[in-house]
């Protein structure tokens, strides 16, 4: 059986160098991402937190930081009591130009069977970067309330 | 036909600035879909038993199958037969199911490619490539009236898997 990851692939008529900022400022990600700021300075070794309304919900460490063609860092949930308990598992974006277009692909990957934190991230992403590719098309984020993701707990 | 014995090889959410009724248009209309889908059009018989058809730009039937289960603006499943030789001697019929859901002011389309019987990811890297690009495109269509410019080919280790099991591609 294949270990337990998500993958999600979206297009977005933008540059790589656009994308790349959407993805780590935090002036952009407030707009796209549940009120989320992404503290970095985004060298290899640097600390990463995810803040949102506020609250740090998921620190990291930046492994690549490859501008404009490829992003990564750790992720530990901080904030819920449950999902805290879950090891820290790794995102990466890659960039790629396709004609006029750039492919997103962004891969979560090392949880625990049976854990949660997969499932909370599964439904998250795809209104996350449903928001930012409507941000960089048309200029107006998604209103996508958390609540209605159906994640167990929130609401 | 009965259903209950396909399973999801794909699920892929895109959630679009849109209402549930536009999506549905977009899904089922020729117009519309020639927008986002390569250039293809879809031709449906909005009734549970009818027939849905993909034409190439030049008119050629390129996909063939029927409606199992249609929900005007809530659900959609159909089979989804590529119109290769032997294809669904080889590898049985194809399901795609969508699911439109109003998600705060936006819509939550939802697809889902189920087969019934174990596929090679040789052979779903097909759809694994495609969907993202067709529903990527359709969400812009909807939302800046402007569609993608995606311009895939299938990936060739779809095509060699074919190949393998002596079904034709054009």
């Amino acid at each position: 059986m294949s270990k337990p990851e998500f993958v999600y692939i979206t297009y977005i008529g933008t540059t790589p160098e656009k994308l790349w900022e959407a993805l780590t400022s935090s002036e952009f990600t407030r707009r796209y991402w549940f009120n989320t700021d992404v503290r970095s300075d985004w060298k290899v070794g640097s600390a990463i937190a995810l803040v949102m309304d506020g609250k740090t919900t998921d620190v990291g460490e930046i492994l690549e930081a490859d501008r404009p063609r490829r992003l990564s860092y750790t992720f530990k949930h901080v904030s819920d009591e449950e999902l805290k308990q879950e090891p820290a598992s790794k995102v990466v974006f890659a960039l790629e130009p396709h004609g006029k277009v750039v492919k997103l692909t962004l891969t979560h990957e090392g949880f625990v069977e049976g854990g949660k934190m997969l499932d909370g991230i599964s439904k998250g992403w795809p209104a996350i970067l449903a928001s930012l590719k409507s941000l960089l098309e048309s200029g107006t984020a998604v209103a996508i309330p958390l609540a209605a993701l159906g994640i167990e707990g929130i609401e | 036909m009965d259903i209950t014995s396909f399973k999801p090889t794909l699920v892929y959410t895109i959630y679009i600035a849109s209402t549930p009724r536009k999506v549905w248009q977009a899904l089922t209309g020729a117009e519309f879909s020639r927008q986002y889908f390569f250039g293809n059009s879809v031709e449906i018989d909005l009734k549970a038993g009818g027939a849905f058809i993909v034409r190439t730009p030049d008119g050629a039937l390129h996909i063939s199958g029927k409606v199992i289960e249609c929900e005007p603006e809530k659900k959609l499943t159909v089979t989804f037969n590529v119109n290769w030789p032997a294809l669904i001697e080889k590898l049985g019929q194809t399901l795609v199911t969508y699911e439109i859901e109003q998600a705060g002011e936006a819509v939550r389309l939802t697809l889902t490619e189920a087969h019934d019987r174990p596929i090679s990811d040789d052979i779903l890297s097909g759809g694994r490539q495609g969907w993202p690009a067709i529903l990527s495109s359709l969400k812009s269509v909807l939302e800046t009236g402007k569609p993608l410019a995606v311009k895939l080919a299938p990936p060739q280790r779809m095509l060699d898997a074919l190949k393998a099991m002596g079904i034709a591609t054009p």
